[in-house]
């Protein structure tokens, strides 16, 4: 299947539902094309260009849903895709949770999610970036791993009650390691965009080279409390979990850290400081997302933690029914307002810090009060009057984002981010934290 | 492992549930239908291998591949899911101009597999611009037209639905009539079968199983506000449905059952209510040094995470140094041929070829026939694990079999086989073991893990943790996690139980890779001391 426009996936699934007979039915198209290159030891490793479209078909009979997926297109096959997807559905048991579908819908108008010279990357593109960035890598005698993928496609969705969605969307991320030949200092940098014209391979790659020689010889300094500064490529992997723990049936059923005694919910308290402002929105302008979910309801502005107080839940729509609110689904990126300081300026305000470039490895300790551990890598730096001092070696953590967001100190000016651990997008400051517990001393370089 | 995949398949996330992975969805009928037959996957890939050749291939091969997944998820009283996945397509691999190059298509015609060999070609003629050093074969003869099959009792897929719900129904109930808050339980079946041919005369037909069925129980307690679980004392298996028929033989008698070869999900969730009952009653642990006896449900993991990625050959050269990292054991430390990995006791052991283990094969993906060989043989570093572009640098005259993709449509690479820690040699039990601990925990299943990229600093938690006072297990303990060193850790091992205590934990979301690939791995042990380990209390209040 190519690349449909929008009248296109209109037609196309306008004669799948033709092909219906169930109580109600729903389709949904995707397509994406793309492509990655992948280098090590200073040389391309593997590449590959990945195609990859479906078609999901879901029919229901009364509380009975069935669902059935394929990818190919002609009409034999879009008939046998929604027979099977009836079929699977008389044979599925009732689900007492299912929600009848949506009808038509009004969506916000669409966002700048699609650029026109992200979706023309090809492998020349893909294999010159990766010679600027070895250029980097061997004019400061260093060895470079990194990795290049883009992709380009579109969304869609349609069913029997008269509800139509589409969205174009395309991505690029960038990521790089460069270490010295003796393994003694690690860099790293990620960039990742809607557009490619914002990517700049061979500067992420100076950035990345620069920690690499900084690095070297790093001191041991003892675990404990310090004053951290995170960049935001190492807050977002910790603030991610805040993002992804804000559902209200896990958090009315006794089992969140916004879970209270007695079976409240923490909504409405003020459990951070009050400059932590964390909220999703389509239309932002760094980080544009789709007006749509994919479940056909409307994406729109929300805020989650306002002023540091939990502002907002999501909601299935099996949930929020029964709840008596409204189905606010949840965030398909998250953005966390910030300050007007740069990261050098944060850093030349600190008296006694550690500069965080990257953390790694994060895991839930204990989901009931966000508890996570993880490691620094790719360049820890102690601070001193305003100054980085000297390189030292990586910690293990032990802390709660609840915790440190309560113990802020400082916010820079967010920027776009990669996550190392999830890959998602989301718009971070570097932060400035107190406090921040590290509880052991690790040999990795 | 993966965390995203660890949280849906094992954890079952807390909120909602989704499915990790990717395939066409169809009925049952469909999937035991196979249409594909070797004759015609072997006139396929010989198209490949000709259009290859054609266009400067120094070397082709071509992975014909069928993976089939079935996936039945519940939670209370419902069924979430019922999903059955194919995914059917070739993926075609070759050396030209000294480079790899790789393309892959779901179109099966034979125009369509010539392109994609074709353009396989072009991919590595444009990347040796880039490349360094001309990839560099280890020689492997062709096999000829050969097969292998798992050794399965009973093929998941031919179990009808309905016995899978209603087991799944009966664990639910048994959960909720014992008291559980809430219970989400999960049998996923998958069967690759896989196609294999390449320019050194290997035709190669692979039928491969795999079962893992689990369950999270939930027990909160209203008053005080506080949740806890417990995860099932399975393992996902390289096994067919038999695994969930129980027998006799197969229980491992103690503080908890546990299994060897057979599972009895129906006992094991009993055991998991009053367990998760229990860990709301538990004393917050004391911080400090501990010497920690490991449950093999709980000690896989360890050994997965600070043995197996260790010694992956790829990691140590810095292959994956942008993402998984690189390898404290560094080729010097091998090459001493005296670096003290561990105690003496500690003998572990990478094998492809162990009845029941997820990565049993009997060729891995580039062909090679599989085997079992030393890693760490008393407490010294031997061996690494290595594929066939690999094994010149560690003066290897042959791969040790470890090339494994995801699917037909990635690239194989370098993928950790099953890594085991031997039983040890003079007979002893569990409760022989803890006689002699003076000061310690006793560790059952597998928690939180993390770990640094060189392997290194590690911390674990687990599912339920014993107090060990002079001798005796005294009760039970909560937020408890150690952390360690790997090399302080192993050369702690003070004792390891006998054969009779040997079972098999395993993975089937082991990740590596960018983008990111997915295997299956098994590590085998018995139950195993080390001394002196740094505990830590996780407990916080927010």
């Amino acid at each position: 299947m190519p690349f449909l426009t929008e009248e296109q996936a209109k037609a196309l699934m306008t004669k799948v539902l033709s092909y219906s007979k169930a109580d109600e039915c729903e389709v949904n198209l995707s397509f994406s094309d793309g492509g990655n290159i992948r280098y090590a030891r200073n040389a391309v490793s593997t590449s590959g260009a990945i195609g990859q479209s479906s078609l999901v078909v879901s029919s229901a009979y009364g509380k009975k849903l069935g669902v059935a997926t394929i990818n190919e297109f002609d009409d034999a096959s879009l008939e046998k895709v929604v027979r099977r997807a009836e079929e699977l559905a008389h044979l599925a048991p009732e689900n007492p949770e299912y929600m009848p579908m949506l009808g038509p819908q009004v969506y916000a108008a669409p966002t700048k999610t699609f650029e026109p010279a992200t979706a023309a990357i090809d492998a020349k593109f893909r294999a010159d970036a990766t010679q600027q960035s070895l250029k980097v890598s061997e004019d400061n005698k260093l060895v470079a791993a990194g990795y290049l993928e883009n992709s380009a496609g579109f969304n869609a969705m349609m069913n029997s009650h008269g509800l139509f969605a589409y969205n174009t969307s395309t991505n690029v991320n960038f990521s790089v390691t460069l270490r010295s030949p003796d393994g003694k200092g690690s860099g790293y940098a990620t960039k990742g965009y809607t557009n490619v014209a914002q990517l700049d391979v061979a500067a992420a790659t100076r950035v990345a080279a620069q920690k690499a020689a900084a690095s070297v010889d790093a001191r041991a300094l003892e675990p404990g409390k310090y004053t951290v500064i995170l960049e935001p490529a190492a807050g977002v992997v910790l603030l991610e979990y805040i993002g992804q723990g804000m559902d209200a049936r896990s958090t009315d059923e006794g089992r969140s850290f916004l879970s209270k005694p007695g079976g409240a919910s923490k909504l409405g308290e003020k459990l951070m400081d009050e400059r932590v402002t964390i909220y999703s929105d389509p239309a932002n302008s760094i980080l544009p997302t789709s007006v749509w979910t994919g479940d056909g309801r409307p994406q729109e502005k929300v805020t989650w933690v306002d002023k540091g107080v939990i502002k907002n839940l999501s909601y299935s729509r099996y949930w929020a029914e029964k709840k008596k609110v409204k189905a606010v689904p949840g965030p398909d990126a998250f953005i966390m307002d910030g300050g007007n300081q740069t990261l050098e300026q944060l850093i030349a305000s600190t008296e006694k810090g550690i500069l965080v470039t990257r953390l790694w490895y994060i895991r839930m300790v204990d989901p009931q009060s966000l508890l996570l551990t993880g490691l620094t890598r790719d360049g820890t730096f102690y601070i001193e009057n305003g100054k980085i001092k000297f390189p030292v070696k990586n910690f293990r953590f032990n802390e709660s984002p609840v915790i440190m967001l309560n113990n802020l100190d400082a916010l820079g000016i967010p920027e776009r981010v990669v996550s190392g651990e999830s890959f998602q997008h989301a718009v971070v400051p570097p932060m400035r934290i107190r406090d921040f517990t590290f509880s052991s001393l690790s040999d990795a370089i | 492992m993966k965390r995203r995949d660890f949280v849906q398949m094992a954890g079952l996330g807390i909120g909602g549930l989704s499915l990790p992975f990717m395939g066409k969805e169809l009925p049952i009928e469909a999937l035991l239908d196979n249409p594909y037959d070797t004759a015609l996957k072997k006139q396929l890939a010989d198209i490949a291998l000709n259009a290859a050749k054609t266009k400067g291939a120094t070397y082709t091969d071509v992975r014909i591949g069928r993976y089939l997944n079935q996936f039945v998820a519940t939670r209370e009283k419902k069924v979430q899911a019922v999903v059955n996945t194919e995914s059917y397509g070739v993926g075609i691999r070759v050396i030209a101009d000294g480079c790899w190059g790789f393309a892959a298509t779901n179109n099966m015609s034979k125009d369509a597999i010539a392109d994609c060999a074709m353009r396989a070609v072009a991919v590595a003629k444009a990347n040796a611009k880039i490349q360094g050093a001309p990839v560099q074969l280890a020689p492997q003869k062709g096999f000829g037209e050969v097969s292998w099959k798992a050794p399965i009792e009973i093929n998941a897929f031919e179990v009808p639905i309905k016995e899978k719900v209603d087991l799944l129904m009966q664990v639910n109930d048994a959960a909720l009539t014992g008291g559980a808050s809430f219970i989400n339980s999960l049998i996923f079946a998958v069967n690759e079968q896989k196609y294999f041919a390449s320019t050194d005369g290997s035709y190669i037909d692979q039928d491969i199983h795999r079962i893992y069925p689990t369950f999270t129980v939930t027990k909160i307690d209203r008053a005080t506000g506080k949740f806890e679980t417990r995860n099932a004392f399975s393992a996902p298996m390289g096994m067919g449905y038999e695994y969930l028929h129980p027998r006799a033989q197969d229980k491992v008698p103690g503080i908890s059952t546990r299994y060897k070869m057979r599972y009895d999900i129906l006992e094991d969730v009993k055991a998991a209510v009053k367990d998760a009952e229990d860990k709301h009653k538990a004393k917050s642990v004391e911080p400090g040094k501990y010497d920690v006896v490991l449950d093999p449900t709980h000690l896989w993991l360890t050994i997965h995470e600070s043995v197996g990625h260790p010694t992956e050959l790829d990691r140590v050269l810095g292959y994956e140094a942008n993402y998984a990292g690189t390898s404290f054991l560094t080729l010097d430390k091998w090459e001493s041929k005296k670096f003290n990995f561990g105690s003496k006791l500690v003998n572990i052991v990478a094998d492809k070829t162990q009845a029941g283990s997820l990565g049993a094969v009997g060729y891995d993906d580039e062909g090679v026939k599989c085997g079992k060989w030393d890693l760490i043989k008393d407490g010294i570093l031997v061996n690494y694990q290595a594929i066939r572009d690999q094994a010149h640098i560690i003066g290897l005259k042959a791969s040790q079999g470890c090339c494994y993709s995801q699917g037909w449509d990635d690239v194989q690479f370098q993928r950790m086989p099953n890594v085991s820690l031997q039983a040890g040699k003079t007979k002893l039990s569990v409760d022989d073991m803890i006689k002699n601990v003076e000061k310690g925990i006793y560790i059952l299943g597998n928690g939180s893990f993390s770990i640094d990229q060189q392997r290194y600093n590690f911390q674990f938690g687990g599912q339920t943790f014993y107090e060990i006072a002079n001798g005796k297990i005294v009760g039970m303990l909560k937020d408890v996690a150690y952390q360690s060193n790997t090399q302080e850790f192993w050369n702690a091992c003070t004792a390891i139980c006998d054969e009779s205590d040997y079972r098999l934990g395993g993975s089937f979301n082991d990740g590596k890779g960018q983008p990111s690939q997915s295997s299956a791995v098994s590590h085998g042990s018995a139950t195993a001391r080390f001394n002196g380990v740094n505990v830590i209390n996780t407990a916080r209040k927010i």
